[in-house]
């Protein structure tokens, strides 16, 4: 280990100015904590700084050393504290200009826990938040009787998590292909991406819960505000991986991730939101056996 | 070494500590002796211990009864009848209406089986089938709620039925989450005592939303 010394202590003496540079708060904070549980990591990352391949590749070796059918495996993906996940949670829904989710808030340590408490809290929040506004919106109707709508449970529950999952997936396979053609600086593993999905998510909680308002204009403000947040920090994390690719894949798989965005995030809000009715009474049309139908406007 | 002679031990201060006999040489006896024992007696044991762990649930205090005889007999007994509850005879109707008897009892089981591994894999202490055990027994002041909620549906379906509902529910689930936490929070590490409880939160959550939005037809 006598080189990672002298190559820590040549890094140490040169630029304190970047280790400053890149120190923010959520860092500091984190650098604090990670003082009192881990100092040997804690250290690497100051003097490192964030350019931490070496770091990533040390630790892939201490990390991955159970076989995949133990518990221990799999307890690797869940070694996060409470205050890492609330970070990693901050750092999805305000994101920071230039900076990359990945390197600032995961940092090779991608959790499962994140990704999935956030798709099961988002698939209960669609669907009770929708059937209050569908309550809210039909209240005072004569013809309406409440049902609580259980099927959308698990309709919620597959279009969500396929979109946390699948879409992962599909795109770490495609950088893997693009990575054997050009040469990317930048790539991340599997796991990271679903982190980052999983995280981005987030936003989309609050989301609907604002949606239970039954104004149009403001369902949509809310789409497009979220969708604006958490479709940039997914942008400032692949832009990285892809720049150095050709322009019009590079700017079609950007535009590939925000769409998919868009579209689940539209198409929860048409599926388990009705459309709040403008206010007029609908037209009765009398029927020649005596009913009457109540027609829907 | 002189000093040494001089130390005595003073009438007035207690000597005490616990002298613990280890409990399984006890087992052949035991097992010897249920064999012939009467039937009414072994299950008579067995509802006593069901029913001293509904007290405990109701009155969460730090005892240990729940986690150390852990049982499955008393969540399913819950479960079920909860399940039965939930059922508002719409069953001919096709209607997007509650939830059916499987998914009530598959939310429950499953459920709790997700929270049980999210709590290990962080580091938990507990043994897998006592979690299930405290998360199943918690859900008792919930089932209350489900049938104060129906004795309130009999009664009528207005607005101050609702408000009665609401209350009854909210208060149960606080009792619930409360419950289970007392018991399940000593095994968790200190700093990630707020990941464990929150799946609990939203696992109790849902419970209660599909006892409050419970609408017989």
């Amino acid at each position: 280990f006598a080189e990672f010394d002298d190559a820590a202590n040549l890094l140490a003496a040169n630029p304190d100015a970047t280790t400053i540079s890149i120190d923010e708060p959520a860092e500091i904070s984190k650098n604090q904590h990670g003082r009192l549980q881990e100092p040997g990591r804690e250290e690497d990352d100051e003097l490192l700084g964030t350019d931490d391949s070496d770091k990533t590749e040390l630790l892939a070796g201490q990390k991955k050393s159970a076989p995949f059918w133990t518990f221990d495996y799999y307890q690797m993906f869940f070694d996060v504290d409470t205050y890492q996940v609330l970070d990693r949670i901050k750092g999805s829904v305000f994101p920071v200009p230039g900076k990359n989710f990945v390197r600032l808030y995961i940092r090779s340590n991608p959790d499962l826990y994140g990704p999935f408490w956030i798709c099961a809290t988002l698939v209960f929040t669609i669907a009770v938040s929708g059937n209050l506004s569908n309550f809210f919106i039909h209240l005072g109707k004569p013809t309406y009787h409440y049902v609580p709508e259980f099927r959308k449970v698990s309709i919620a529950a597959t279009a969500i998590y396929a979109y946390a999952w699948l879409v992962p997936l599909a795109l770490w396979g495609f950088l893997m292909w693009r990575n054997s053609k050009v040469m990317n600086i930048v790539s991340y593993s599997f796991l990271e991406i679903v982190c980052v999905y999983g995280y981005s998510l987030f936003i989309y909680i609050p989301t609907a819960i604002l949606w239970i308002i039954p104004q149009k204009v403001v369902r949509w403000v809310l789409v497009m505000f979220s969708l604006c947040l958490s479709g940039s920090v997914l942008v400032m994390t692949f832009w990285p991986a892809v720049r150095d690719d050709n322009r019009r894949i590079a700017l079609a798989t950007v535009g590939t991730i925000v769409l998919l965005h868009a579209l689940l995030a539209v198409g929860c809000l048409a599926y388990f939101f009705d459309a709040p009715e403008l206010d007029f009474p609908a037209p009765i049309i009398p029927v020649h056996n005596g009913t009457t139908i109540i027609t829907k406007s | 070494f002189a000093d040494l002679a001089d130390v005595s031990i003073a009438e007035d201060i207690p000597v005490e500590g616990e002298i613990t006999v280890p409990v399984g040489s006890r087992s052949p006896d035991d097992d010897y002796s249920t064999l012939d024992e009467p039937v009414r007696d072994t299950i008579m044991r067995d509802l006593k211990a069901v029913g001293k762990k509904f007290v405990h649930v109701m009155y969460p205090k730090k005892s240990s009864a729940l986690l150390r005889d852990w049982d499955l007999w008393g969540p399913l007994v819950l479960c079920v009848s909860l399940a039965l509850m939930l059922q508002g005879g719409s069953a001919d109707s096709k209607d997007d209406g509650g939830p059916q008897f499987a998914e009530v009892f598959v939310i429950i089981w499953f459920g709790a089986v997700v929270i049980t591994l999210n709590s290990k894999l962080l580091g938990g202490t507990i043994s897998f089938f006592q979690s299930l055990c405290v998360l199943g027994y918690c859900v008792l002041p919930l089932t209350v709620a489900m049938l104060v909620c129906r004795l309130v549906l009999l009664a009528g379906s207005g607005t101050v039925s609702f408000i009665i509902r609401l209350i009854v529910v909210v208060a149960m689930f606080g009792w619930s989450t409360l419950a289970s936490t007392a018991f399940l929070a000593d095994s968790q590490p200190p700093n990630r005592k707020a990941l464990v409880v929150y799946p609990i939160f939203l696992f109790y959550f849902v419970i209660s939303w599909m006892i409050l939005t419970f609408t017989p037809q």
